[in-house]
Formats: C-alpha cells, structure tokens, sequence
C-alpha cells in the first residue's frame, strides 16, 4: 500500500482544476458543476467553493447520481440510489462540468452522459477527475486531471475525503503484478 | 430478495431502503425526468385475475417509466375467466418469457403459490391476494405518512396510526399493521367486534371499538372501504349505523390534532366510511397517495429486478 | 375357502407375547410358541407385532362416479398396502348411496377386487340433501347388509331431520356416523378459525361448529335411545362433550383421523392446499386432547376419512381446492408414532382401537376378532423397528394427496392377510388372482 496524494497534494490539485477550469472556459457564467456521489460530491463541492473565492460570486453546482443509468446493474445487489440535485440554472445550453474521483473504465461518466441527456441538453460536457488510472474500456477522456497515476488492474485505488473518512488522502493498494 | 409477497418478507432496513429509494425516484420524477432506462429489456406481466383499474395502471406506470416492456393480462375476457386455470396462465406467461409478474388475485395465498410452485421463473410481486396482503400499499402509505410526519431513523417511529373499517376482510389492514409495527409505529384498530379477525388480539396492534375515543390521539388515520354486501351478512344492521359509530365526518375531523392526515386507500365509498368533505378536505393526502404509489412500485420493481441473480435473499 | 396355508413364526401377537401362528382354510388353525408343519409356507416375523387385521369406518372410496381420484379396485390395494382388511365406503358417490342399488354395487366391486371387504355405508337422507330419510331399510336388508349411515361430507343439520333418523334406525340395528359441522358457522371456511388463519386472511372453521352438533346431538342419541358415532373428531371441545356424554351412558362412539392426531394449522402457512382437508386441522392443544381421548377411550377408534382427489384439484391456490387427504396407506404408522412410541397406547390398545372396536360399530361381525384359534384369518403384521419415507409418487391410491410426503415414519407393514389369503407379503400387494 503506498500513498500516492497526501492532503496537500489533493488541495493543490483541486485549486489547479479549478482555476483551468475557469480559465478554459473564460468564466464561470456559463458553467454548471455536477459532482457524481459519493466522493465526486464532495469534490464538486469544494471545487465550485474554490472557484467561487477566485470568481468573487456564486457558482452553479449540485450532484448526478448515475446508479439507474449504469450498464452492469445485474451482475450485483441493487445499488441504494444516492441524491441528485441540479441547480435552479440547469444545465440547458451551459456548460456541464462532471466531476468525479477516480476515472478507470469510462462506464461510470457514460452512464453520467445518459444521465444528463435525460436532464437536458449542455453546449459542452466537460471532466475533471482527481484521480485518472488509466485502463479504459470505453472512449472516454478527462479534461482536468488531479493526478495520472498508473495502476495494474489487480491494484485497487482508494480516495479517502475528510467529508466523510475523515481524512484526505488517495492509496494505491495491492501490488503491480 | 427475489419475490415480494408479504410484508414479512423484508427486514426492516429493507422496508427502509424502498421507501428512501422511492424518495429518490420522487425527486427525479418531480423533476424533468419522465424515463429511466434501468429495467429496459425486461418484461412485467401484470397478471390481474381480480378486477383493479388503480393499482394495475400504477404498477404499469411504474414499470414504463423504467423502460420495461409491460404486458397485461386481465381476468375479464381473457382465458382465466373461462377457467383457465392459474398454473396454466403461469406457465404460457413463463414461455413468453416474462421477467417479473405482478399479480393480483382473489384468493389468498395465490402470490405465494406462484412463487413457491415455480411454475415461473421471475420474480413475483403481490399486488393483493384475497383478504391476505398488499404489500406495495403498505410501503406507499408509510412512505405517505413519513413524508408528512416523519421523524426519528425509521422516520415512523412512536407516531401513533387508527386503521378504521372492515379490518376481517382488509388485505391493506394486514400488511399496514405487520410494516408500520416493523418501523416502529403504534397501530390501532378501530372496528365494529363483529369485522375483527378472531386472533387479532395476537397482531401488534391495539383494538378499540370506539372511534371517538381513537380520534385526538393519533397523528393518522386510516380509512378502510367498506362493502356493502358485509350488510347483508350481518356483519352490521345497515350503512346508517356504520357511519354514525364509524364514519369520518367532518364533525370527527374538527376533532383530530392540528397536524393529522386523512387517509384511504381507495376506492371510496363517499358518505359510507368517510364524508366526501373530509375526502376533499386540506388534511386528506388520499390523492397524494397515489402518486406516492407509482414511486413506490418504481423502487420495488427497481429493489427486485435490477440487481443480478447472484444475490437470493436479503441485502 | 382358501386352499393356502402360512406358518407365521416369532411374531409378536398384540405386541405381547412372541408365538407361532398356523393359517389354514381362511382361519387361525393354530397358535402357540413353537409350531411345525412342512406344507405351510413359511414367513418369518421375528421383532414383528401381529394385529388383527385393521378395519377402516370411514374412508372415500369415490366409485361409482369420481373413478378418475379412485376406484374400489385401487383402494383396496391401498388399504392392503396399509395392512387393513376391511373399508366402509362412504355415501358421497355419485349416484349417492342412498339406495339398495347403490350399495350393493359397491359392495360387488369389493368382491372382485378381493383384496379387502368393502362395506357400504348408506347415506342417511336421499341425495345427501338433509330433507328426506333415504331407503335405510332396503339398504339394511340389501346385500351389502349395511348397518352405518352417514350424510358424511355434509351434516345432518336439521334437528328435527337427525332426531327421526337415530329414531329410525332402531329397527335395522343402525347407528348415524355424524359429520358434525354447523353449516351456517361454516359458510366458505378454509381452515380452523384462529390466530394463523386471522394472519392468512383465509376464512375461519370455528370449533364450535363442531362442538355444538356433538352437544346437540348427543342429547338427541340420549333422547330416543339410539346409536350415535361421531366422524373425525378434531376439537378439545368435542372431546369434553363426548366424555362427559359417555359418563352419563349415552350410546355415543367417536373417531379421530391419523392426520389430526399429529397436523396443525400452521402447516397452512405454506398455502399448500395439502393440508386443506374437513374437519380442518386444529391446534396444538387439541392434538393433544385428542391423543389423550384416544387413549382414555373417550375416542374409541382411528378412522382414516381416506379423501382421494385428483392433483388439479390440488395444484391450484388455497380457495379453489379440494378438501381432503388420502391416509391407508400411512395410518398404523402415524398411530405408531403418536401413540405407541408416545407410550400412550400398546399394541393391544391399538388393536382394540382399529380392529375390534371399528368392526363392533359397524357390525362387522367377521372382523375385529380375537386372535384366536378359529377366528377367521383377518392379520395385520407392522414390524415396528423399521422405518420409512413417504413418498406421494409411489402410493398405491390412485391419487397422490398425502401431506406426509417426505416424512420419516416408525413401522412398517409388512404383511396383510385377508380370509387367509395373502394380500401383500414383504410390503408388496398381492393382487388376487382371478
């Protein structure tokens, strides 16, 4: 097991995403950030916390849940639906900003994809992760990127957030081969 | 879990897990999404041998808004009712391959035997058997009375429910005593002695034949339909009676707590079981109920049929 | 009339005593401790207990007319299989035995099966509908020599209807067999009205649509001085009465089935309509009430109430099926269970209770004997250290309706004689041979 971003590490990453954020796309006016639960939540949160102190105003954020939306519901027990809150904004003609932990195999963000047409249509679908470990099985990418930390399938990645384990870190375990 | 056919089949973090579920789905529901692709490949069979226009279209409403295919079958003009019998309705719905059945039948047990015989590979779910259970009632009208009063984990706990009306004949009485006792409610039964069950004083639930004395003490009540052929068993004298000792005036409403709701299952005898001012009135949630009831069977359908089928029995 | 002869040796007569028995010509030639003789077949009972051969007052034959659950032919080998040697057939055929006609054809198809004797029961009022006293009198002196008359099935209800026929049957030294049940206290039951049918939401069968027929009835018997048996006793309540009404010397015989001295109504819980019968399945203290009665004697014999039915009318939700469950071929070993291995009963007392007792009722007058040197060959052979599963798929009765399937129980019958003639040696049937 070995720790691959310490606490500092990820508040650095997150106040970088964050100002590429802006800076791609030239303000916050059009942007609407959605955190996919749990952990993307949380760093949703932070995130338009952080662009709002850069900004001087408010930012447009809330949750997406894309348990209905996933495509391998059925090889395990139902999954307990987590909340989904879209800004009063919405997200018709903006630019949707998902944010979520780890990227690994793309299922995730194309289920948030489903998701977010049901919801409307964006100008532009754009992804932050704090975490990309490579190994996708889907055309998928990343726009802002914490982290790349390459990883064997056999590892697992874990992100701890002080939200809620009490303490930010992200781990590596398991072994390479 | 893979058939839902009495309440005693879900433990109480199951019970709790649908009605957070459908809280959820409410939400989505309330908001722009009208269609979630999570059941889509599935096929429901309503199989409804009893007549029910309400409870079928909400498990039908439930199922289309997850984009599983529903078929219906109805007892009136199908082969059922020129005696056809149940197993063999059972084991041509299997060879058209449907995924779960949602049946409602007169006889009780008709859910369980389905189930048990295997005569069907898929789920089953009880939309009401006989005088026995309707589970999918019982997890709305708690979802209903949480969201109004809820408080506490279960969000039920300590609130005191009256189930007033036919309670012998009542499959809604039997399954809202075994859930709201499961989440912690205290149930009363209010009813005429001649429509008690001998051995209801077994169920967790207390009896009163006094309507009057129930009333300022719960903060719900919940009206059963009555039927009037229970008349011409002597089960009581005529309708009058029944509602002057057991009906939901207004005069009785004037009487309950501030923050009491009305409720019924539906459908409603106006004038007999409840006033039709009370049924219309701000306290009564009777229409309320019904939405909540699509929500509801859109989390059972999604607690039973979404998962894989490497999970038999609880989560 | 049989030309065979059988030596059986080391059995246990009554349970009590090991000793040899000689059959010869249709009777006991012979009995003591050590017998020899080189023409008789041989057949070794050693750790058997020899009963006389058991004889059922009420069983569902269900021929004429529901020949697709049953015939004569086929419950004879049942009731071969279960080591009886008599079978009263019950009148709810269709055509109803309500006439010489009927009865003495049932009584022919016993003989040609051969494997049992069959005794009609005439029905007490024609059609069974409880209004009109059917040809007791013809049935009486009819071939079949019929002595029991039971509307079972349906209750005699009408006071007035119960009262002429105990007064009629004086003459033709009758007795009624009363199915007691309270029609109007009973209208659509499913089951004992209690606590698990109050869960089920199934409709109750109230005790006291039991007791209070029992109590009327009794009194009635008391009233003209005639003969009263009571069906399938299943009450603690009925249970009191009849006691109380054998204190005061009332002409009053019960019975009770094999499957209410050991079944409750919880088994209902599954919605398996194989525990569906009438007199429903009652509770736990009544099965012991009734275990009791059966030993004290308050309850003078076991009567299987052998119901056949078809399985889809079986295999079908609770409401739309069949009352009744089929029981020859598991009945001594269901009272071996719960009464000899209970210490209830001995093997006499079994004897007594589903031998002797039956065949007096009912005036068998060649059944129920002593086993005694002259008495005619009626044996019933139960080795009590083996036991057995039930298996429905393997029963002789033509229908399948057992709600002992999968059971492990003690004794096996092993032998049936019937007239002197082999009618299953080593637990299999012999079928006569024309």
């Amino acid at each position: 097991m070995s720790v691959a971003l310490s606490a500092q590490d990820i508040s650095r990453a997150l106040t970088r995403i964050s100002h590429e954020i802006l800076e791609k796309n030239h303000g916050s006016s059009e942007i609407t950030v959605l955190g996919i639960p749990t952990r993307g939540a949380h760093l949703a949160a932070r995130i338009a916390a952080i662009m709002s102190s850069i900004e001087g105003k408010e930012i447009a954020h809330g949750t997406l849940d894309i348990t209905l939306y996933r495509d391998d519901l059925r090889l395990r027990a139902p999954r307990a639906i987590m909340p989904t809150s879209i800004p009063p904004i919405g997200i018709q003609g903006r630019d949707v900003i998902l944010i979520d932990d780890v990227l690994y195999s793309g299922r995730t963000i194309r289920a948030a994809l489903d998701a977010l047409g049901e919801v409307g249509r964006p100008r532009t679908v754009q992804l932050a992760v704090l975490v990309d470990r490579g190994h996708r099985q889907l055309p998928i990418r990343a726009d802002f990127v914490g982290k790349n930390l390459p990883t064997s399938e056999k590892q697992s990645v874990k992100v701890s957030l002080t939200e809620i384990d009490g303490v930010d870190e992200v781990v590596i375990e398991g072994v390479a081969n | 879990m893979r058939h839902l056919l009495s309440i005693n089949d879900l433990t109480p973090s199951d019970a709790i897990g649908i009605l957070d579920t459908a809280t959820e789905l409410a939400r989505i529901n309330d908001g722009q999404v009208k269609k979630l692709p999570t059941l889509r490949g599935r096929t429901i069979v309503n199989l409804f041998a009893e007549d029910s226009t309400r409870t079928r279209i909400s498990f039908e409403a439930a199922a289309k808004r997850l984009s599983a295919d529903v078929i219906n079958f109805s007892a009136k003009g199908s082969s059922l009712s020129k005696g056809e019998s149940l197993k063999d309705t059972a084991q041509t719905l299997q060879a058209m391959g449907a995924d779960a059945v949602v049946i409602r039948h007169s006889a009780s047990g008709a859910a369980q035997r389905l189930a048990d015989l295997e005569w069907m590979s898929g789920s089953v779910i009880n939309a009401g058997d006989g005088t026995h259970e309707h589970p999918s009632q019982a997890l709305l009208d708690a979802f209903t009375i949480r969201k109004h009063l809820g408080k506490g984990a279960s969000g039920l706990k300590g609130l005191r429910i009256a189930i007033v009306g036919d309670i012998l004949h009542s499959r809604v009485a039997r399954s809202n005593v075994l859930l709201l006792s499961m989440l912690g409610a205290d149930v009363v039964l209010v009813a005429p002695p001649t429509l008690l069950p001998v051995g209801v004083e077994s169920w967790p639930a207390t009896i009163s034949y006094d309507f009057d004395s129930v009333i300022p003490n719960v903060d719900a009540i919940m009206m059963l339909r009555v039927q009037q052929e229970r008349m011409s068993d002597l089960f009581f004298p005529n309708s009058r009676e029944y509602s002057r000792y057991f009906g939901l005036n207004s005069e009785r409403m004037s009487a309950m707590a501030k923050h009491a709701i009305v409720m019924h299952p539906g459908p409603m005898n106006r004038g007999l079981e409840i006033a039709a001012d009370v049924a219309d009135s701000a306290r009564s949630v009777i229409v309320e109920q019904v939405t909540n009831g699509v929500n509801v069977r859109m989390a059972i359908l999604y607690v039973l049929l979404a998962g894989g089928p490497l999970e038999v029995g609880s989560n | 009339m049989s030309a065979q002869r059988f030596l059986l040796k080391d059995g246990k007569v009554l349970g009590v005593a090991s000793s040899d028995l000689l059959i010869s010509n249709g009777r006991i030639e012979a009995i003591s401790p050590s017998i020899s003789d080189e023409t008789a077949t041989v057949i070794d009972l050693k750790g058997s207990v020899v009963l006389p051969g058991l004889v059922d007052l009420h069983t569902h034959l269900r021929e004429p007319g529901r020949e697709d659950s049953e015939t004569v032919a086929s419950a004879s080998r049942a009731g071969a299989k279960g080591g009886f040697t008599a079978l009263s057939a019950m009148a709810n055929t269709s055509p109803v035995a309500d006439t010489a006609g009927v009865v003495e054809q049932v009584y022919r198809l016993g003989q040609e099966a051969g494997l049992v004797d069959v005794f009609p029961i005439g029905a007490v009022t024609q059609g069974l509908k409880g209004e009109q006293l059917s040809e007791i009198g013809a049935m009486a002196d009819s071939v079949a020599r019929v002595r029991v008359f039971s509307d079972d099935g349906n209750c005699v209800f009408d006071p007035l209807v119960m009262r002429r026929a105990l007064e009629y049957i004086k003459k033709f030294d009758g007795v009624i067999a009363q199915h007691a049940q309270e029609p109007r206290l009973t209208v659509g039951s499913q089951m004992n009205e209690g606590i698990i049918s109050s869960q089920l939401g199934l409709k109750g069968w109230p005790a006291i649509a039991e007791e209070a027929i029992i109590a009327r009835d009794v009194l009635l018997a008391d009233h003209v001085q005639s003969r009263l048996h009571i069906c399938h006793v299943t009450t603690a309540g009925g249970v009191e009465i009849i006691r109380w009404a054998k204190a005061r010397g009332i002409q009053v015989t019960a019975e009770v089935t094999p499957h209410h001295l050991l079944l409750t109504d919880d088994l209902a819980s599954s919605y398996d309509p194989v525990f569906k019968v009438n007199p429903p399945l009652r509770t736990e203290h009544d099965v012991t009430a009734l275990r009791e009665a059966l030993a004290d004697g308050t309850i003078d014999i076991v009567a299987t109430d052998h119901a056949p039915h078809t399985s889809e009318t079986k295999d079908c939700e609770w409401a739309e099926a069949s009352f009744g469950m089929i029981g020859l071929e598991t009945a001594l070993s269901i009272v071996a269970k719960t009464m000899v291995d209970n210490g209830l009963l001995d093997w006499a007392g079994v004897a007594q209770r589903m031998s002797i007792t039956p065949a007096a009722i009912g005036r068998y007058s060649n059944h129920g004997q002593q086993l005694v040197v002259g008495s005619p060959a009626h044996i019933t052979v139960i080795n009590p250290t083996k036991s057995w599963v039930v298996d429905c798929d393997l029963v002789l009765s033509k229908s399948r309706n057992t709600p002992f399937h999968g059971y492990e129980l003690p004794g096996l019958v092993t032998h049936t004689f019937f007239d002197g003639r082999a009618t299953m040696i080593d637990s299999k049937v012999i079928d006569k041979v024309v």
